[in-house]
């Protein structure tokens, strides 16, 4: 009898060490020797954690959440017999949040031990680098191409192109660099990859390097993630044991640990991060695929973009092409937070509208009160009103309405929610992790704090929304990256679509 | 801090390539946070100028220039958390410890620190003490992981 309590730090952070403790210390007592506990990554249905699942001749029947007090009367119900229980979901894969998903980068996460390599080859793991092994380096490039992915940071440049540059680029050395500083808040698909499925990983960054011809890969994992980091360092440890890592399979991989800095997840800074410097940006050109890491040319890939590597070279790039709308091909990890009755993880094609992510997914907020906002993408993501909501989950349709697909992170909030205070917030965020390099975010964030404190406190009023309208324009046409450029999103989405918290306030 | 032991820390790094971080890591993860004295150290290992480095050191907010307190309790401020009521709790925990952010308490057992999203945005508010994540914590809950690290501490002591 197997028993699955997950390891995802999420799971972790509302009981699941406790839970699993408990299991296996009944199963000492009781003298059941036929139990075993196994700690799985997250299924990503976190209303539901701690997720135990029971394996059944049926297959794993649920019960969540399972906190430690609950355990004591579930194992007295019978829970590790499958038996009925009022937090007995029923079987996971019948789960409708779940069983309405395609999931393909996620296909094994929450199934496997993550630090199993038997576990991954036995489900499906390694095939893709095993076809890639078969081609061309100019043929596995050529499938990504075709699969159409673009990079899943937010950017949304095509991967196959990317590689395609670092290929024909002529050096000695090049690099592959998977950006795993996933700063933006509501966001952890790259979390749960790294927790729950780090072979994934490792193997995209293995086609990678062979594609273009690197033999050395780095994670840039942020600090704030520590037991993605540890899982990494230990997958990596035993790819290297089992030898598709290190110097004799000719490519090898470290992690590096990032140190606080949001600006890091910008792929120039985060280069002069690993090179042991101020995560300070570079200009674009030279883009890093011609000079990167150590002035080398280098792939700067998100954790999601290269997890997804494998399974387009496994079942081919037409096949994860057929999914999506438009020029967003593929499937979208949408990631529910915030003020959300069922927060969780939905991999879904490209092309799902917002209400139905939040509402047929989601169930509406979590405290019960009516929706208000919606803030996608990140703190650099637009806040979109309710009558925004129809819009489609897809990179054209959000640039289309001033907003941003990101990440894929979607923040829900009440009706308790004051837009004037999430703009400020926006600007202040902006100030404290602003690298310092160009002057419209440097100096624009700040005056933007000062500027929404006097539009809250109604001095000049009109004619401060006006300055900020000014500042906005310019910091979003002169800043040099992201950060500085997308500020004014959140904040002029909060002018625009809410002007009552900012016009008729006191 | 014991300058031998921060040479050692800093000489396992001696050959790795852009070493400055994980070095600062190091004496991080050593001495809980980097002392002014390492300064010195870590630009004569990598041939840089101490300017460089104290530079590297202040532009990152992980690197501590005091030691912490006993418990670091870093609590989210970012957005999913503040939709639900993550600025409440942070308040109530400053009033409970009698710190505002980026302080540490009058007896040196906790230091309060924010921290830009844990990626537990499905489970919010979150919050890590001493590196063990927490999900949907209530002022009831941080009251009592304060007071059970409190009597941890108190053991020791």
């Amino acid at each position: 009898m197997k028993i699955y309590v997950p390891c995802d730090s999420s799971a972790v952070s509302v009981g699941a060490d406790a839970v699993a403790r408990a299991i296996s210390q009944h199963a000492i007592t009781k003298q059941r020797p036929d139990v075993t506990v196994s700690r799985n990554g997250s299924r990503g249905m976190f209303w539901l954690e701690p997720l135990v699942e029971v394996e059944t001749p049926k297959g794993r029947v649920a019960y969540g959440p399972v906190t430690p007090d609950a355990v004591p009367a579930l194992l007295e119900a019978g829970m590790l017999d499958g038996k009925a229980h009022p937090l007995c979901q029923g079987l996971t894969e019948e789960i409708p949040f779940l069983k309405q998903q395609e999931r393909l980068t996620f296909a094994r996460c929450g199934i496997t031990d993550p630090l199993s390599l038997a576990d991954y080859i036995g489900n499906g793991g390694f095939r893709g680098l095993e076809r890639a092994r078969s081609m061309t380096s100019d043929a596995v490039i050529e499938e990504v191409v075709t699969s159409g992915l673009r990079g899943r940071g937010g950017a949304g440049f095509p991967t196959g192109i990317k590689w395609r540059t670092v290929a024909k680029a002529q050096a000695d050395q090049k690099y592959i660099v998977c950006n795993a500083d996933e700063g933006d808040s509501g966001t952890y698909a790259d979390r749960m990859i790294m927790e729950g499925d780090p072979f994934v990983l490792i193997e995209g960054m293995i086609i990678a390097g062979r594609a273009v011809g690197a033999t050395l890969g780095y994670i840039y994992c942020r600090s704030e993630y520590p037991h993605a980091f540890r899982t990494l360092q230990r997958a990596i440890e035993i790819g290297r044991e089992d030898n598709y890592l290190g110097s004799a399979a000719g490519f090898d991989l470290h992690v590096r640990l990032g140190a606080g800095a949001y600006i890091c997840g910008e792929e120039t800074s985060l280069l002069e991060s690993l090179e042991g410097k101020r995560g300070q940006i570079r200009p674009k050109p030279p883009l890093p695929a011609i000079e990167g890491l150590f002035g080398k040319p280098t792939v700067v890939n998100n954790v999601i973009s290269l997890a997804s590597v494998p399974i387009i070279l496994d079942k081919g790039g037409a096949h994860y092409r057929d999914f999506g709308m438009g020029r967003s091909r593929g499937t979208l990890t949408i990631q529910l937070a915030g003020n959300i009755k069922q927060g969780g993880l939905v991999e879904k094609a490209f092309g799902l509208t917002l209400r139905q992510a939040i509402y047929d997914f989601g169930g509406g907020t979590a405290s019960g009160r009516p929706l208000r906002a919606v803030q996608v993408g990140g703190p650099l993501g637009a806040y979109f009103p309710e009558s925004l909501l129809d819009t489609p989950l897809d990179y054209e349709a959000f640039a289309e309405k001033k907003g941003m697909l990101g990440h894929g992170g979607i923040v829900v909030f009440d009706d308790t929610v004051d837009l004037a205070q999430q703009a400020r917030f926006a600007m202040e965020f902006c100030a404290v992790e602003s690298c310092g390099k160009c002057t419209p975010c440097r100096v624009g964030s700040t005056r933007g704090v000062e500027v929404i404190d006097r539009i809250i406190a109604n001095r000049d009023r009109e004619k401060n929304l006006q300055v900020l309208d000014d500042l906005c324009e310019l910091m979003l046409d002169g800043s040099l990256c992201a950060l500085g450029g997308l500020t004014p999103y959140p904040v002029m989405s909060a002018v625009k679509h809410f002007p009552e918290d900012f016009h008729a306030r006191n | 801090m014991d300058i031998a032991l921060a040479k050692k820390r800093i000489e396992g790094f001696q050959d790795t390539p852009g070493a400055l971080l994980p070095m600062l890591h190091a004496l991080q993860e050593e001495f809980g946070y980097v002392d002014e004295a390492a300064v010195p150290l870590l630009a004569e290992a990598l041939n840089l100028s101490r300017a460089e480095v104290h530079g590297v050191i202040s532009f990152y907010h992980d690197f501590r220039h005091h030691a912490p307190g006993r418990h670091v309790l870093k609590i989210c401020r970012a957005e999913a958390c503040q939709s639900m009521g993550c600025n409440r709790l942070i308040e109530h925990v400053e009033k409970k410890l009698s710190v505002k952010m980026g302080e540490t308490t009058a007896d040196g057992n906790f230091t309060l620190e924010p921290v830009y999203c844990l990626g537990n945005c499905a489970l919010s508010p979150a919050l890590l003490l001493d590196g063990q994540p927490y999900g949907k914590v209530t002022a009831g809950v941080a009251d009592a992981l304060i007071e059970n690290a409190q009597r941890q501490s108190g053991r020791q002591a």
